[in-house]
C-alpha cells in the first residue's frame, strides 16, 4: 500500500467533500425548511464564480474578489427568492422543478451574454500557487488545503449560527415544523428570504473557492447540483449535520473510487474487463452509496427530529 | 385565341423558371453553437462563412445556402437537429460534427435519407472500419491517427513509461487506443474520466505523482484542456513530468493561456495534421484572411471546416449542381480533387483521408502571439488502422 498516495487521496476527497457541503448546506435548508426543490441552486454557485472572477481580474486580488462577490451573491439570491420563487412555495414539487429548471436555462444564457462564451479563468493567488510540504514527504496543493480550511471554518460558523443563535433556532424549528413556527408569530416570509440568501451565499462561496481550479463557465452548476442533491437526501433533508457528514463521505467515496477501484477490480477481473468496468463503476459509486443508505434509512442519515 | 395561348405559355414559363435557373443548393452544417463548447462551433462557422464569402456564395452557378444547426454538445439534441435539417430544411448534404458521440448518434439519420454526410471533425473508429458507409466521408482524420503520431514522437524521445488520462467516451477511447498502438514503452497508469462532467483531476494527478512516469499523455478538447493544464501546474507536476497532448492546446485555448501568462505551455509538443504555418498556398490564403477578418488565428477545427466547403464545392461542380446525383457526388468526393489547407492528400477507400501527421510546438509568433508551429513529419501518408476492415457496400 502506498501511504503517501492514500493520504493525498484522502485530502483530495476531503477537499471535494467540503466543497460539496458548501453547496448542499443551502440546498438542504431550502428543501427542508421551505419544502422547496431548487434545481437552480447550482446557478448561484456559477454566479458566485463569475462575480468573483470579474472582480479578481479587475482588481488583481482574489481576496477582494471573494469579499465583494459574497454579498453580491447573497443579494442575488434574496432577489430571486423575492421576485420569482416566493409565489411557488404553495405549489407542487414538480412546479418547483419546472420553474427552477427554467431559471437554470435563464442564468446559463445570461452569463453567456454578459461574459465571454468560454467563461473566465483567474490565476491562483500568488501565495497559494504551488505545493506545500506536509508530513511523510507529502507535497500537497496549497490552494486545495486552503479550500479544506475555509470549508471547515464555514461549517463551524454555520454550526454556531444554527445551534447557538436565535435565528438558528428558528431555522431548526422551521425544518421540524414549518406550520407551527408560523403559528407562533414568526415572520416566516423574512425567515425564508434569509435562509435562501444564506444558502445562495454558501453556494456562491463554493463557486468562488473552486474558481482558480475550474474557471467560471456557463453550465458549471449542473455538473455538481445532482451530487449536491444526493448529499442532501443521504444526509437527511433539512439537516446541516447530515449534509456535512454525507458530503464528506460522498467526496471520499468519489475520490477513493477513482483512485483505487481499478486496482481492486484488477484483482478479481481480467485486465480487459477491469479496464472497461473501472471508470463506469467509479462514476456510479456515489449513487450506489445513496441507494444503499436509502434502503436502510429512507429518511437519510441524520433527519431533523419531527 | 392567340392571346390565350400566349398567356398559357407565359404561365408555364413562370412556373418552370425557378426549377431550372434559380435552383438553390442547401448545405446543412451541424456544430456546437451553445454551451461553452460553442467557442469551437463559432470558429467552425466563421471558417465556413469565410470560405463561402471567398467563393462568392455560388457553386457551379447555383446559389448556395449554408444552414447552421446546433447540437448543444449532446448526442440526443444532435440527432434531433440532424432530423430537422433533413426533414424541415430539406438540405442536400450534411457537414459538421465536432463530437464523436454526437456523430455516432446522428449518422444513421442522414444515411437513411440517402444523403451524403461529411464529418468536419469527429473521426470515430466505428465509422472507419466495419461500420464504414458509402455515403459517409470524413474530411478531418480518424481519431486514432493523431495519438499514433504522438506515440512515435514519444518513442523518438526515448520515453519508457507513460501515464494516460483521457475522457471516457468514443473519441477518448480511440485516442488512448491510438497512442497504445505505437508507443513502445510501458503504460504506467491509465485513467478514463467521466465526460464531460469531470473537470477536477485531483485524484488522477495524485496517482500520476505516485506512479512517477517519464511522461503524461492527455486528450481534453474544449474547455477541459485549459482546466487540466492549470491543475497539472498547481499539482506541482509542470516541469517535473513532461506533458504531451493531442487536441488539448489549440488556437482557441492558447490566447487564454497567454492572458493568464502560463508560460509553461510554451515549447509543449503535440501532433496534428495541420498547423497555421503549414506552408501551402491554400493555407496561407485561409490563415491570413481569417486573421484579417477575426484578428486571431483559426483553429484546426476551422481549418477542417474551411476544407469541407472546398471539398464539396469540387464535387458539386463535378455533377453540375445536380444534388440528386448522389452517385456522381460520391465519386467526385472519393477523388477529393480540391485545394486543401493541408496540401496534397488522398481520400482512402474507407472515406477517411490518407495524410501526413506532423509534430507541432507551442511558440510565440513574430508579433508575440502564442500559436502552434509545425516541426517534422511524424507519419507520412498515413492511413488509419481500421481502413482494412472496411467493406464498402455499394
Amino acid at each position: 500500500m502506498d501511504w503517501v498516495l492514500l493520504i493525498e487521496q484522502l485530502l483530495n476527497g476531503f477537499q471535494f467533500g467540503v466543497l460539496l457541503f458548501l453547496i448542499a448546506a443551502g440546498l438542504t435548508l431550502t428543501f427542508g425548511i421551505m419544502d422547496f426543490v431548487n434545481l437552480a441552486h447550482g446557478s448561484l454557485y456559477m454566479i458566485g464564480a463569475f462575480f468573483c472572477a470579474t472582480v479578481t481580474l479587475w482588481s488583481e486580488s482574489f481576496l477582494l474578489g471573494v469579499v465583494l462577490a459574497l454579498p453580491a451573491v447573497l443579494l442575488v439570491g434574496m432577489l430571486i427568492e423575492a421576485t420569482a420563487l416566493r409565489t411557488l412555495y404553495a405549489r407542487h414539487h414538480l412546479d418547483h422543478v419546472l420553474a427552477t429548471f427554467g431559471l437554470i436555462l435563464f442564468f446559463n444564457e445570461l452569463v453567456q451574454v454578459i461574459w465571454p462564451l468560454d467563461g473566465l479563468r483567474v490565476p491562483f493567488p500568488a501565495r497559494l500557487d504551488g505545493t506545500v510540504p506536509l508530513f511523510l514527504g507529502i507535497e500537497y496543493s496549497a490552494y486545495r488545503l486552503m479550500i479544506i480550511g475555509a470549508g471547515l471554518l464555514v461549517a463551524a460558523g454555520l454550526w454556531f449560527v444554527v445551534a447557538r443563535t436565535r435565528m438558528g433556532m428558528l431555522v431548526r424549528a422551521g425544518a421540524s415544523n414549518r406550520v407551527m413556527v408560523g403559528a407562533l408569530g414568526v415572520n416566516i416570509k423574512l425567515l425564508f428570504t434569509f435562509v435562501f440568501g444564506l444558502g445562495a451565499a454558501l453556494a456562491g462561496l463554493a463557486g468562488m473557492l473552486i474558481l482558480p481550479i475550474l474557471g467560471a463557465n456557463s453550465g458549471m452548476g449542473e455538473q455538481i447540483i445532482i451530487l449536491a442533491f444526493v448529499v442532501v437526501v443521504v444526509g437527511g433533508i433539512g439537516s446541516i449535520r447530515g449534509a456535512f457528514v454525507a458530503a464528506l463521505i460522498a467526496g471520499l467515496i468519489d475520490t477513493l473510487g477513482r483512485s483505487f477501484l481499478d486496482v481492486l477490480l484488477l484483482a478479481v477481473l481480467p485486465a480487459n474487463a477491469a479496464e472497461a468496468a473501472g471508470p463506469a463503476l467509479s462514476s456510479m459509486l456515489i449513487y450506489i452509496f445513496m441507494a444503499v443508505v436509502l434502503f436502510f434509512r429512507p429518511q437519510g442519515l441524520f433527519p431533523p427530529s419531527r | 385565341m392567340l392571346i390565350r395561348i400566349l398567356g398559357a405559355s407565359m404561365l408555364v414559363a413562370l412556373v418552370a423558371t425557378p426549377a431550372t435557373a434559380a435552383h438553390k443548393i442547401k448545405i446543412g452544417f451541424i456544430t456546437t453553437l451553445t454551451t461553452p463548447a460553442a467557442v469551437i462551433g463559432n470558429d467552425m462557422r466563421d471558417s465556413v462563412e469565410l470560405a463561402m464569402q471567398q467563393i462568392g456564395g455560388k457553386i457551379a452557378g447555383h446559389d448556395v445556402e449554408v444552414v447552421f444547426a446546433d447540437d448543444e454538445f449532446n448526442p440526443q439534441k444532435g440527432k434531433q437537429a440532424t432530423e430537422r435539417l433533413i426533414k424541415q430544411d430539406k438540405v442536400d448534404i450534411v457537414i459538421g460534427y465536432i463530437w464523436s458521440h454526437v456523430l455516432l448518434a446522428s449518422a444513421n439519420t442522414v444515411m437513411d435519407a440517402g444523403k451524403i454526410l461529411i464529418s468536419a471533425n469527429a473521426g470515430p473508429s466505428q465509422l472507419a472500419g466495419k461500420g464504414c458507409q458509402k455515403n459517409f466521408f470524413n474530411i478531418s482524420w480518424q481519431n486514432d491517427q493523431t495519438p499514433m503520431a504522438l506515440g512515435e514522437v514519444l518513442n523518438q524521445r526515448g520515453i519508457k513509461s507513460l501515464y494516460v488520462i483521457a475522457p471516457n467516451y468514443a473519441a477518448g477511447k480511440n485516442m488512448v487506443a491510438g497512442v497504445e498502438r505505437t508507443f513502445k514503452g510501458r503504460i504506467a497508469g491509465k485513467d478514463m474520466t467521466k465526460w464531460p462532467a469531470q473537470i477536477d483531476w485531483a485524484a488522477e494527478l495524485s496517482k500520476v505523482k505516485s506512479a512517477n512516469p517519464e511522461a503524461v499523455f492527455v486528450f481534453y478538447p474544449g474547455k477541459h484542456g485549459p482546466a487540466f493544464i492549470t491543475q497539472y501546474k498547481q499539482a506541482g507536476l509542470e516541469g517535473k513530468i513532461p506533458l504531451y497532448s493531442v487536441y488539448t492546446l489549440d488556437s482557441l485555448s492558447l490566447p487564454r493561456f497567454q492572458q493568464a501568462n502560463m508560460t509553461g505551455v510554451l515549447g509543449t509538443t503535440m501532433t496534428q495534421f495541420w498547423a497555421p504555418d503549414l506552408d501551402n498556398a491554400q493555407n496561407r490564403g485561409f490563415v491570413s484572411a481569417f486573421k484579417q477578418k477575426h484578428g486571431k488565428y483559426p483553429s484546426f477545427y476551422g481549418a477542417q471546416s474551411y476544407d469541407s466547403i472546398f471539398f464539396v464545392k469540387a464535387a458539386i461542380e463535378a455533377v453540375n449542381g445536380d444534388m440528386s446525383n448522389v452517385d456522381g457526388l460520391r465519386a467526385a468526393l472519393e477523388k477529393a480533387d480540391f485545394p486543401s489547407v493541408r496540401g496534397k492528400f488522398r481520400m482512402g477507400p474507407n472515406h477517411f483521408p490518407i495524410q501526413n501527421f506532423y509534430s507541432r510546438e507551442v511558440v510565440k509568433d513574430a508579433d508575440g502571439v502564442w500559436t502552434t508551429s509545425v516541426r517534422d513529419v511524424v507519419l507520412r501518408d498515413h492511413q488509419d488502422p481500421y481502413a482494412s476492415q472496411c467493406k464498402m457496400k455499394m
